[in-house]
């Protein structure tokens, strides 16, 4: 046979072909075996969808199981941003249709629908575009079931029922309750789920929210669910019990509106106010009232950017910070007494006293003669305390202070709880301010070079000509010798003005040692996490962090004096009528004094005054004078409190109390580690 | 004159001595091809019957069993046929397949699946042109080169211009439809055909320097469409859009990974079931058998590929006409070709090309064809037992 055959070149293609079908095999090998666990790992995420169970978030309620925050079941509608943008119009055909079947403007849902950003102005979804996007929660049964029945027209929307925070007392303590919102998308472990953002829906957000279910189901490529592959049922929240009491807070935000409206009536701006009622002897809060406040139900189903500006988002009580004036002084008493001031001594109380070539004045200058303490206390004498000041601040060396001065009234100031938060159960407390001479320098030093430079160009841009002459001086004042602790410091510290801060809550806690007898504690809102079965998680007590070193004799002696002030004190006219009987009420006003702005008026208070139950302070900055505005406003809450008290509350209390504490002890004994959970926790 | 290759020589040697005691007892004359042919097939109908088992009424199944039936028929009969006969009508064959083209574009050609390359003839019956072209076309180019004129031992420069004209044809019109992965098929099968005639290397480079100057002018001329240009770059990196162009090539590398060594078992393949992998019983039907059969079963499908390659390569080696070496070699290429584009593009080695893996994919066209071919190779085998 003759050779026709080109067997070299058959053999090229033998090996071309062999080594195309080996690189299949290799690749074959690299696909299934070395790289196989990872690509069987992500068939399973194709191929599995998880369906996350909301839980049903805990309730609030207050001490007596009235709700202040509850659930409601209503249908809400969400859209899938990612199956929008996905379609070939970005979904605003979808959105068209959904806004007509929802009756709303397109823009509105269109808005609610796109993602937050820096230019991006609300209403627009802060959470992640993996998660659903909830355009209303304002929808009937019946339209969410047609939208739900028409999936084919609606791709990408969803309808669910879904529990939604109603607040069945309305706008009632607002602030402390605070408000959720879908997590940030940055937030790594942010689920579908809202979490709470302010207040106590913050401050107890793991417990309240309940632990999120799963249900993972086998779908295929077009989505549709094709078997059940595992579920794990959602753990509703626990229920926090609160110590607030709903009937005194709706009195406190009564009387603290009332008081606004009366001042404002007077003239004075009344910008803000702060009402908070605490238990004396427990350190636990039973009421904080907010001016202004808002209805916490405007961020259910999201928010506009209109209702979000005007949202009055910061709490008076908890982050608001005045000086305290005159109520101060049940510090600076303690203070003078511990350093040796005998409380039954008597003193001059002149209409000024000069310090460093300036007269500091009485209020309206009056000279009010010779008295002891439990007079100066009661018709607020200054001049006294200017006194007590001065020799202290000289006993500390003065101007050349000595190594470690004594500061006997900031000491004492700072063992009432002031110039540190108080640790309260809520987010954001400010820590009010207890100046002292360290602090004055290193203030200084940080604001130096703004005060001296002002000091030169003064403030031509401002209009007002005395005010910028006035702060030209400070300027050039502060530049110059700011870092230094004058004895006008000190006679201003002594009178809770200047630069000294507290929180209406601060006050309440001091007046709270001042009357359960030198006590400090944290204030506790929280009482009892319920778990959903009806067991009591966890009991909350307010921690004692400190307690006042001043004899019994020294806060009596403080207690009966403040005793008088409502009854013929700085107060008697706003309790003028009041029946002591029924609850006898003891006292201290407050005018704290600012350059340029109204004065801020302070009432604090406790009672009843020989076994003190409660503390009430009210604040309503740029009020006018303690007396005027803040008193009649604790006068109002002392009456609520002594009706309801009256109204068979007192009887339920001692019953309530005993079985309280009989069910702490047992909880303790049979739970253990529930109880040493609590103990830990905080 | 060069040597075979020292493992191409022992492998099918060894193979041919273990025939021919076995071929006394055979009815079909090349059971080392039909084997082959046969359980790839039968895989197919398996892996067929898998990926449509949830859709309710179809038929798909029946149909490609009556094609593998059809094509079975035809390989036995094309196996009968001497080749000396099948060269007279080579050049009616060859004008048939030109005329399919040609009627798939004028208004007889539909679009199906967004490649417009079918003629439809009634319901529920059409056919790809291109299938049976691919058959004409080797067998043309065997004639043309096959045939070297007395005392030469290669093709000349008259044959290999005439081998390059008779390609040229239907790759410019199957272009046309356009279908690049199919005309690809033509360039490779043509090429392949070439080289095993043993035409002058010089042609290898012009070729190739035509090839080059080709793929330049398309680029220059932007021929390339952009969903071409996207599979290029889903290519590159799969995961660059992995819900748009790179769905296929992420579905499919997952369906064919997550199957591991022994597969999820026949007809418990969970990616398959849901769909995941687009077109599964067609062209991507080796994700199929990479998920359920595992890593032993889908080398099984490439070995009996492999085997079935060999065995065509030793009878265009034992071929005593340059023709039948010609057919046996285009054949070769052409399924080789097919195959490698086929699963590389399912595993992600290759962009996306619309090619049926040839006995396996659900298609009756590829299916008769690449069993027709078969055929040719059987009727080559032929003539190397029954010297003349």
């Amino acid at each position: 046979m003759r050779r026709t055959v080109h067997r070299g070149r058959l053999t090229l293609v033998f090996v071309v072909v062999t080594a195309l079908m080996l690189t299949l095999l290799g690749r074959l090998w690299y696909l299934q075996i070395v790289t196989g666990p990872s690509y069987a790992r992500a068939a399973t995420e194709t191929r599995v969808r998880s369906v996350v169970l909301p839980p049903v978030r805990g309730r609030i309620l207050d001490v007596r199981g009235r709700p202040l925050v509850a659930n409601e079941t209503k249908p809400q509608v969400s859209v899938d941003y990612m199956a929008l943008i996905h379609q070939p119009d970005g979904g605003k055909d979808v959105l068209t249709r959904l806004a007509r079947a929802l009756g709303r403007p397109y823009q509105e849902i269109a808005d609610r629908a796109r993602l937050c950003a820096a230019d991006v102005p609300r209403p627009c979804w802060p959470g992640s575009p993996y998660q659903p996007i909830v355009v209303t929660d304002d929808v009937s049964v019946r339209t969410a079931l047609w939208i739900a029945e028409r999936q084919d027209e609606f791709p990408g929307v969803s309808t669910a029922l879904r529990p939604v925070r109603t607040y069945p007392l309305g706008s009632a303590a607002a602030h402390v309750l605070g408000y959720l919102q879908p997590p940030s998308p940055d937030d790594p472990e942010g689920g579908p789920e809202l979490i709470g953002r302010d207040g106590l829906e913050a401050q107890y957000d793991r417990e309240l929210a309940g632990r999120t279910g799963i249900r993972q189901v086998a779908v295929d490529s077009t989505g549709t669910v094709t078997g059940l592959i595992r579920e794990e049922a959602a753990v509703a929240g626990d229920t926090l019990v609160t110590s607030i009491d709903a009937r005194i807070q709706e009195v406190a935000e009564r009387a603290l509106t009332r008081a606004v409206t009366a001042a404002r009536k007077r003239g004075e701006p009344a910008d803000s106010g702060a009402a908070v009622v605490l238990e004396a002897k427990t350190g636990r809060v039973t009421a904080i009232a907010d001016y202004p406040t808002y209805d916490p139900s405007v961020w259910t189903g999201g928010i506009s950017q209109r209702d979000y500006e005007g949202l009055p988002l910061v709490s008076a009580a908890v982050q608001g910070q005045w000086p305290p004036g005159s109520t101060w002084k049940v510090t600076s008493t303690a203070a003078a007494a511990k350093a040796g001031y005998p409380l039954r001594g008597s003193y001059d109380c002149p209409g000024g006293y000069t310090i460093g070539g300036r007269v500091f004045h009485n209020f309206e200058s009056a000279a009010l003669g010779r008295m002891d303490m439990h007079r100066a206390l009661v018709v607020s004498c200054d001049t006294i305390f200017y006194r007590f000041a001065d020799r202290m601040w000289r006993r500390d060396g003065g101007l050349k202070p000595v190594e470690h001065p004594k500061d006997p009234m900031q000491k004492m100031a700072r063992e009432f709880g002031f110039g540190t938060p108080t640790g309260i159960d809520l987010p954001h407390e400010a820590s009010g301010r207890v100046p002292d001479r360290a602090w004055k320098k290193a203030n200084w030093e940080r604001t130096k070079a703004d005060s001296c430079r002002r000091a030169k160009t003064g403030y031509p841009e401002m209009s007002d000509r005395k005010r910028a002459a006035y702060l030209k001086a400070l300027a050039t004042d502060n530049c110059r010798s700011g870092g230094v602790w004058w004895a006008g410091d000190a006679a201003n510290f002594s009178i809770g003005q200047g630069d000294v801060l507290v929180t209406p809550l601060q006050l309440a806690r001091g007046y709270a040692a001042l009357a359960n007898g030198g006590t400090v504690f944290s204030p506790r809102i929280g009482k009892q996490l319920v778990g959903p079965d009806g067991t009591v998680v966890r009991t909350i007590t307010p921690p004692v962090v400190g307690k006042i070193d001043a004899s019994r004799k020294t806060l009596r002696f403080i207690r009966d004096a403040l005793a008088e002030v409502p009854r013929t004190g700085t107060a008697a006219g706003a309790f003028k009528g009041y029946s002591f009987k029924r609850l006898p009420v003891a006292g201290k006003t407050g005018t704290a004094e600012a350059y340029g702005r109204q004065d801020t008026s302070w009432f604090a208070s406790f009672g009843p005054v020989k076994k003190p139950k409660y503390v009430v302070v009210v604040v309503v900055s740029q009020g006018g004078t303690g007396g005027t505005t803040a008193a009649p406003a604790a006068r109002e809450i002392w009456e609520g409190i002594a009706a309801l008290t009256h109204d068979g509350e007192k009887k339920h209390d001692t019953k309530k109390h005993t079985k309280e504490s009989g069910k702490g002890t047992r909880a303790a004994s049979l739970s253990p580690v529930a109880f040493s959970k609590a103990g830990g926790a905080r | 004159m060069t040597t075979l290759g020292p493992l191409s020589v022992r492998l099918p040697s060894r193979r041919a001595t273990r025939r021919r005691s076995w071929a006394r007892l055979a009815v079909f004359p090349a059971w080392g091809l039909v084997l082959p042919a046969a359980a790839l097939s039968a895989i197919g109908l398996l892996l067929v019957w898998s990926a449509t088992r949830n859709d309710p009424g179809s038929t798909l199944l029946q149909r490609q069993a009556l094609s593998v039936g059809i094509g079975f028929a035809l390989l036995w009969a094309v196996s009968r046929i001497d080749l000396r006969m099948l060269r007279a009508y080579v050049p009616v064959l060859y004008l048939l397949g030109l005329a399919g083209l040609i009627a798939v574009l004028t208004p007889l050609g539909r679009t199906v699946n967004g490649s417009h390359a079918w003629i439809v003839l009634g319901d529920g019956l059409q056919f790809q042109p291109s299938e049976f072209a691919k058959a004409a076309t080797v067998l043309a180019l065997a004639t043309a080169l096959g045939e070297p004129r007395d005392g030469e031992r290669r093709p000349g420069a008259g044959a290999v211009l005439l081998a390059l004209g008779l390609a040229a044809l239907p790759v410019g019109l199957i272009a046309l439809q356009p279908d690049y992965g199919t005309a690809l098929v033509f360039l490779v099968l043509t090429t392949g055909t070439i080289v095993v005639s043993g035409a002058p290397k010089r042609w290898f480079a012009a070729f190739a320097a035509a090839g080059a100057a080709g793929v330049l002018l398309v680029w220059r001329l932007d021929l390339i469409r952009p969903y071409q240009l996207q599979r290029l770059m889903v290519l590159a990196d799969p995961d660059a859009d992995p819900m748009g162009m790179g769905y296929n090539a992420t579905q499919a590398r997952i369906a064919i990974g997550s199957g591991g060594l022994l597969g999820k078992g026949l007809f418990h393949g969970e990616q398959t079931a849901g769909h995941f992998v687009p077109e599964q019983h067609t062209d991507f039907i080796f994700t199929v058998a990479g998920e359920e059969l595992g890593f032993v079963g889908a080398a099984c499908v490439i070995l009996l590929m492999l085997a079935l390659l060999w065995r065509g390569l030793w009878i265009a080696a034992k071929s005593p006409t340059p023709f039948g070496t010609a057919v046996a070699g285009g054949v070769v290429c052409w399924l080789a070709f097919q195959t490698f584009v086929n699963i590389g593009m399912t595993m992600g080695l290759l962009p996306v090309a619309g090619l049926p893996l040839p006995f396996v994919s659900y298609g009756g066209s590829a299916t008769i064809s690449s069993l027709a071919a078969v055929g040719l190779l059987a009727a080559v085998n032929r003539r190397t037992r029954t010297p003349a």
